[in-house]
């Protein structure tokens, strides 16, 4: 099977074939990585521009590694260095990089749907980084590779993502993605922090977080953002540690080979307590070396790898 | 000058139905009869004759809410832009609001705008003046200088009045003057940085959502500082079933409130700004599907008086752009009545009920003389409900093409427009 779309945007716009296309060609790069010469010449030649609107450190590092690694040129640009500050549109600055003829256009945007208006102006491929509260696929993509590879398969898995669910762009890709592929996603946190009419993206919701850990086999924390409080979302961190903060006694009617996953960065002592964070069920780590397996599989697959590796 | 107007179906409703003749003499209409001749052969001056057979005759039709963005924004629109796409539009008289730059708060900017409208001489343009100063909610604007200048109604539109004693002693100050105020409800902390309606979409988008209750709490602060004043109060853009509720009761309770809305919310719904589709973008926000059946329920059964477009030009520079920072607004004038009559067309209204939503209502609720009758100046629009024809926003007369109806089919449209027995419009 070929990768068909020239973008990848979203996890609702992915099939689940193509999810399954792209965790099986992350599989195989992961081995890259622990090489000690990390580097193949699979996409020499090809340039890759990482375009951060929005701080990230994780994220930004991951996708550039992941480049490096395939011999690809990247270069990573953030608003505040770029014409942005001089007053540049959105639409001159991409039409402006794609004069320049990279092949992928990764790009991470404070606002929803700032990625989709990229693509339709653009030939060159893009991959949303981040966009606003709406999407974050890699993200979606490498937390299901890396439960594929402890659990064998998504089917029938329940899967507990909890925290503030309405300003999570990582929560709706979760949604979207463990469901294609056969979880059930049962989301908890305060009802201040779950949008209206989230169960229409497949998923169920309960407001009391022992309940969505019962039975689970994955939990998700959520990262909580401190200035929530500004608008009310939660009274205090303290509140907010002890009513939806995991802890090992919450955890305890959890399966018992319960996965804990984060996408970080952590805040420990509020939404995670340290010991389980650093506990035996912890995979958050596991989640970060699985991040440059995805994203080189997201290049490989849009940048024309298989032609390449056929040509060679 | 003279014109007849022939073998038109004539709908005044509460006055006249049915095929008349309509005699024009230097602007008024001097005489309604089945059959006129023009009898004055030996006048010097030519008789103008409409041949009105197949079409509906109507008296002129009157927007009550536009954004003309002159003075200060004319790269959007100018009056002369706005006022010839209005005359395309089948309307004979539009109220620009005052949230121009400067704004629209004392007697030189009301002068201007009625200079600017004289020069475009189309179509008759009675300006809307702020409820306060600078729109800023601080202090009154000067009524009575305003009302002398040519003002016709207040309103802070783009914003609403969040401090209630202004609001109440606006009410009250107008009462004085006999003008209408124009109310833009929104409570701006339930707003907050919301950008479209909460609720599924926004949440499967990813874009932050604005209740419902943003207009309704507002709509009903509004309702009980017009039983407390006994003003004449006038809601603008309902976009909610909440809010059509609150209008419905208020009536029946005998309060002296009015209501509009617009085409679009009686025609889309959120789902129209999937794909971040900025044309789709205005505040108040589309709503659900549940609303806008209420909507059109209010329109049914006359809780809501008023069809008025919110006519809001932008150019490419706001709405080519991230939908979060895209501006709020789209352009109605020149589709207007074909989208209102798509609700003759499916039996949600009588074309009687819809000629006083664009006319009759308006006229009443902002003091106009309006009306096919002898001795009346003639504002009429002419209709051909059977036209059908595609939408090209790139043909229109407003300098906007911030539209989502571009493409679309519809049916009906004016073909003639007729400014004070001058044709300011005629159909190709």
């Amino acid at each position: 099977m070929q990768f068909e779309k020239k973008d990848i945007l979203d996890m609702e716009s992915l099939s689940a074939d193509e999810i399954n296309l792209i965790l099986d060609t992350a599989d195989k790069m992961k081995e890259i990585s622990d090489r000690s010469i990390k580097k193949v010449p699979t996409l020499r030649g090809k340039t890759m521009v990482l375009f951060f609107y929005e701080p990230s450190t994780r994220t930004r590092l991951s996708f550039d590694i992941a480049a490096k690694r395939l011999s690809a040129d990247s270069l990573s640009l953030s608003a505040t260095a770029s014409s942005t500050v001089k007053g540049e549109t959105l639409v001159d600055t991409a039409r402006n990089l794609e004069a320049m003829r990279p092949d992928v256009i990764v790009i991470r945007h404070p606002m929803a749907g700032a990625p989709h208006m990229i693509a339709k102006m653009v030939s060159t491929s893009v991959i949303n980084a981040g966009d606003g509260m709406h999407a974050h696929p890699s993200q979606s993509l490498l937390d299901i590779m890396t439960v594929r590879e402890k659990k064998g398969s998504l089917d029938g898995l329940r899967v507990a993502i909890i925290g503030d669910i309405s300003h999570s762009r990582v929560a709706r890709s979760n949604i979207a993605g463990f469901s294609k592929l056969g979880a059930n996603v049962i989301l908890s946190g305060p009802p201040t922090m779950i949008p209206k009419g989230i169960e229409a993206l497949g998923a169920s919701v309960v407001y009391n977080i022992n309940d969505a850990i019962s039975g689970a086999d994955v939990v998700m924390m959520l990262r909580i953002q401190k200035e929530r409080q500004k608008s009310f979302l939660f009274p205090s961190e303290r509140e907010y540690a002890r009513f939806y903060g995991l802890s090992a006694d919450k955890l305890k009617n959890a399966k018992e080979d319960v996965l804990i996953m984060h996408p970080g960065p952590l805040n420990r002592g509020v939404e995670i307590a340290p010991d389980v964070a650093d506990g035996p069920h912890s995979i958050i780590l596991e989640q970060v070396t699985n991040g440059v397996a995805i994203r080189m599989a997201m290049f490989y697959l849009l940048s024309g790898g298989v032609r390449n590796a056929d040509d060679n | 000058m003279r014109m007849i107007i022939k073998g038109g179906r004539v709908i005044d409703p509460g006055n006249i139905d049915g095929v008349r003749d309509i005699l024009i003499e230097d602007g008024i209409i001097t005489q309604i009869e089945e059959n006129i001749i023009d009898y004055d052969q030996d006048k010097t001056d030519s008789c103008e004759i409409i041949d009105a057979s197949g079409l509906i005759v109507v008296p002129g039709l009157i927007d009550m809410h536009v954004h003309l963005r002159e003075p200060g924004h004319e790269y959007k629109e100018t009056i002369k832009s706005g006022s010839l796409a209005a005359a395309r539009g089948g309307f004979t008289a539009i109220c620009p609001m005052p949230n121009t730059n400067p704004v629209n708060d004392n007697r030189q900017v009301t002068e201007f705008i009625l200079t600017k409208a004289a020069e475009a001489d189309a179509v008759r343009v009675y300006p809307v003046a702020g409820i306060s100063k600078g729109l800023n909610g601080n202090r009154l604007s000067e009524y009575g200088e305003l009302k002398d200048a040519g003002v016709i109604a207040v309103s802070d539109d783009g914003k609403p009045v969040n401090n209630s004693l202004l609001m109440r002693r606006a009410m009250e100050y107008a009462k004085g003057f006999g003008l209408p105020v124009i109310s833009h409800c929104e409570d701006l902390e339930l707003a907050a940085d919301g950008v479209m309606n909460e609720g599924p979409v926004s949440t499967r988008m990813g874009l932050a959502g604005i209740p419902n209750a943003a207009e309704s709490v507002m709509v009903m602060r509004d309702i009980s500082l017009c039983e407390l004043t006994g003003s004449a109060l006038h809601i603008a853009h309902v976009s909610t079933s909440e809010s059509v509720h609150a209008i419905r009761d208020a009536k029946e309770r005998g309060v002296a409130v009015t209501a509009e809305t617009a085409p679009h919310y009686f025609t889309l719904i959120d789902e129209s700004v999937y794909d971040y589709n900025t044309s789709a973008k205005m505040n108040p926000p589309l709503r659900s599907s549940e609303d806008r059946e209420s909507i059109l329920k209010g329109l049914k059964d006359g809780t809501i008086d008023v069809i008025a477009t919110d006519h809001a030009p932008h150019s490419a520079l706001e709405k080519d752009v991230e939908f979060n920072n895209s501006a709020n607004g789209i352009i109605g004038l020149e589709t207007s009545l074909p989208l209102s009559l798509r609700l003759v067309e499916n039996g949600t209204l009588s074309i009687e009920q819809l000629i006083d939503k664009m006319s009759g209502n308006p006229a009443r609720i902002l003091g106009l003389d309006n009306g096919i009758k002898v001795g009346k100046t003639a504002d009429i629009t002419i209709i051909d409900t059977e036209n059908t024809f595609i939408v090209n926003a790139s043909e229109f007369l407003s300098l906007g093409r911030n539209t989502p109806f571009d493409g679309w089919e519809l049916k009906g449209r004016a073909v003639f427009t007729i400014v004070g027995g001058r044709i300011v419009f005629k159909d190709k």
